[in-house]
């Protein structure tokens, strides 16, 4: 009995469903990355890195990108590995309080897709929101001391963990599922205005069974909104597998009039094939799309949960041994001749030293004065206009 | 008999006409208009202003609305501008918020605020909240609009009366107009405020005719959010309303004027952020409150009012305990002796004005 096999027998039955449902999907890229590449390019083919629903052709499974793209996938993807570690870190210091829901596993994700995006598109996304945050354009600084609550986070402090934003990405939302509609809003303006752009509206599995989430499909496809719908399935939604809260869990199927494509969310080039093919498909009038990127994450539902009570260590370590998408697309890089282990290294180091400039703000910047908790609470407040503190003495004039 | 105009002019009686759909041409040569003209129109000049504004719920486009308030729009405007949705309000508030995040200027209609309920999360969570969150970075400039309330023998699921659920909450601005003047420039006012707005209006006076001058026929007459207006001038009490409450005050105070006592009406028309000064100024002079509304006792706006007065320099002018007029603390029955009973009544204020002013 192989080490594999061992490992299913001692996974839960939840577990070993999933990993035996993803490991099916894996492709096997070794021999066709050392044969296919030359001259400054990794390619591949990735004949298992899709499934369809109602679409007659996919995304091109034969992916490539150059020497400059790979080192710049690698370095954001580490990039966001390496902030969500030192958000644990600064959690467990008791630095950061409240919700603290980290994306490390899903890297690819983010960055492939964004990689696909163009730079006038929009992008919405729930909780799990700290790696979108960076790749929508905020510095790590921005991310960490938002984290911390103060002030030079990207909503000075105000926001916290789940309400985070930038130019073109609407959040950070607390409400599972409400981001859903908000983005088919957000597509929808994007047609009023007879943009060429599309909004991506990310959601889990945990979030697909929303009633919410079907009237957004529903309007989408009557409207034919420019909205891609991404299902980011990292297995649970917090301690409750996929298949002990979706009848279905094919959640690329779950539209019977929207078509659907499950991506090996692990395979950052992938997911870039998949969201170009489905950006065209919005842009060029078809309607909405909806994507189901498979990926995990290693940490807890958030930093209140292990992790291990509905999960088992081997699980999660299996998937860092043999799918991490951050090691996988090194590897394939370094097999392609693209660059060298040194230079990786190189990488690294710099990610570390740009998180350790983050860090030093996110401890020691200064929050908000107190008085700072009245603003903002109207963008055009009225003359006159007073807010009421905690007790009938304290008053605040806000001043237009 | 006095004619039609003088009556509606004294503002002591109410005309229920058939609920007649000409719009511009009648009213600006009689002067007088009623609710529902006066929210179409508003909704039309400010459709015309502003490429960013649309209209959206259910049956408001090729239905002219369910209670005919957009009647022509879809006509003179098109699809793209007034926009028919199927029945899922948690689905259209989210993207109509949505809209409002990215740029666009929706009005979002709920058939009645009953239905809201179901959308409440977007208004509260998503519209109402975001601006704060964002420390200013997402505004979310939408209007939340429909009828608010009671109707008439509609029952319990279809009569809530929000006005302190939605005014309670930072982030809205909550408006609940009463004449027609109130609707056109609150209305106007609301689209072309950035903020989140949530409007109640109220069915059973739609089809009421008011009054109604030049200037606020004018296509940029817009009134001040968060200022009342003192429907009637008087000294010996104040009675604090808003919406439909200002038609019973109104009626009762012209039955007391019989007695000699003189009601100062208020008219708070925004309810959030509420005008406390010009209630203050009315108490000062009077001395004496009863505040009225449709709405559920518990916790009503009444209580607030009374809360605030309490709070302020006004408590020591008052001659009496400020006392409140609500609509009675259960569900609405249907049987009408039983529906007419569970709202207040002009008797409910004459009772309540002559027991603060001890007579």
């Amino acid at each position: 009995m192989n080490t594999y096999a061992r490992l299913l027998l001692r996974l839960q039955p939840n577990g070993r469903q999933l990993i035996q449902q993803q490991q099916q999907t894996l492709p096997t890229v070794v021999s066709t990355i050392r044969k296919a590449s030359s001259g400054g390019t990794l390619e591949y083919d990735s004949p298992k890195a899709y499934k369809l629903h109602m679409l007659e052709q996919g995304p091109s499974t034969h992916v490539s990108c150059n020497r400059e793209e790979g080192l710049d996938f690698y370095k954001k993807m580490q990039v966001v590995r390496r902030m969500e570690a030192s958000a644990n870190n600064m959690y467990k210091s008791k630095l950061i309080r409240g919700f603290c829901h980290l994306y490390s596993g899903q890297e690819a994700v983010c960055v492939g897709m964004k990689a696909a995006m163009d730079k006038n598109d929009s992008l919405i996304t729930a909780y799990r929101a700290h790696g979108w945050t960076y790749m929508m354009g905020v510095p790590v600084t921005g991310v960490l001391a938002e984290l911390t609550g103060r002030k030079t986070g990207c909503a000075e402090g105000r926001g916290g963990s789940m309400h985070m934003y930038a130019p073109n990405f609407y959040g950070g939302n607390g409400i599972v599922g409400a981001q859903v509609p908000l983005g088919a809003g957000v597509a929808f303006a994007h047609k009023y205005r007879g943009e060429s752009n599309v909004c991506i509206a990310l959601y889990g599995d945990g979030a697909a069974n929303q009633g919410q989430v079907f009237e957004a499909f529903n309007m989408a496809k009557l409207w034919s909104l420019p909205c891609i719908f991404v299902c980011e399935n990292n297995g649970y939604g917090m301690g409750t597998s996929t298949q002990r809260a979706s009848a279905n869990p094919n959640f690329y199927t779950r539209c019977e009039y929207i078509p659907g494509i499950w991506v090996d969310g692990m395979d950052v080039l992938a997911v870039r094939e998949a969201t170009r093919f489905a950006r065209d498909w919005c842009t060029s009038g078809k309607g909405p799309m909806i994507m189901e990127m498979a990926t995990y994450r290693y940490f807890g539902h958030s930093m209140s949960d292990p992790g291990t009570s509905y999960r088992t260590r081997e699980e999660i370590q299996d998937v860092r041994k043999s799918r991490d998408p951050i090691t996988s697309f090194r590897e394939k890089v370094v097999q392609a001749n693209l660059a060298t282990e040194e230079e990786f290294k190189n990488i690294d180091n710099e990610v570390k030293k740009i998180i350790e400039d983050a860090e030093n703000h996110a401890q020691n910047d200064p929050e908000l004065h107190v008085d700072e908790l009245y603003s903002h609470v109207y963008s055009n407040p009225p003359p006159g206009f007073k807010i009421r503190g905690c007790d009938n003495f304290t008053y605040k004039d806000i001043n237009k | 008999m006095k004619s039609v105009k003088d009556l509606v002019k004294a503002h002591g009686s109410i005309i229920l006409l058939r609920r007649s759909l000409s719009l511009t041409t009648r009213a600006l040569a009689e002067k007088t208009i009623t609710i529902r003209e006066a929210i179409t129109q508003a909704m039309d000049e400010e459709i015309t202003r502003d490429d960013r504004v649309f209209l959206m719920g259910e049956e408001v486009a090729q239905y002219d609305g369910a209670y005919k308030m957009s009647k022509g729009l879809w006509k003179k405007h098109g699809d793209k501008r007034i926009v028919d949705t199927p029945i899922t309000e948690m689905g259209f508030a989210g993207i109509a918020t949505g809209a409002a995040m990215a740029g666009l200027r929706p009005i979002c209609e709920f058939m009645t605020f009953n239905f809201s309920m179901q959308a409440i999360d977007h208004v509260i969570n998503s519209a109402a909240k975001t601006y704060y969150m964002s420390s200013g970075k997402v505004k979310v400039p939408i209007v939340f609009r429909g009828p608010n309330g009671a109707a008439a023998g509609v029952a319990a699921q279809h009569s809530q009366d929000y006005s302190t659920w939605y005014s309670q909450c930072p982030g809205l601005k909550v408006i609940a107009p009463y004449s027609a003047e109130d609707c056109r420039g609150l209305l106007k006012a609301a689209i072309r405020d950035d903020d989140p707005v949530v409007f109640l209006e109220n069915e059973l006076i739609y089809g009421q005719q008011f009054a109604i001058s030049d200037e606020a026929l004018s296509p940029d007459f817009v009134l001040p959010i968060g200022k009342g207006k003192i429907e009637r001038e008087g000294k010996h009490i104040t009675l604090a309303s808003y919406s439909i409450g200002i038609k019973i005050c109104l009626e009762a105070a012209k039955e007391l004027e019989q007695n000699g006592i003189d009601c100062e009406v208020i008219n708070l028309r925004t309810l959030r952020p509420l005008d406390e000064d010009i209630i203050k100024t009315s108490v000062k002079k009077t001395h004496h409150l009863v505040t009225v509304e449709f709405g559920w006792p518990q916790c009503s706006i009444g209580a607030e009012i009374i809360a605030r007065i309490c709070e302020s320099d006004a408590f020591d002018y008052l001659d009496a305990p400020p006392i409140r007029v609500t609509g009675a603390d259960v569900p609405l029955a249907y049987a009408k002796t039983l529906e007419q009973n569970s709202m207040p009544q002009v008797s409910n204020v004459l009772k309540s004005v002559k027991k603060v002013l001890n007579k």
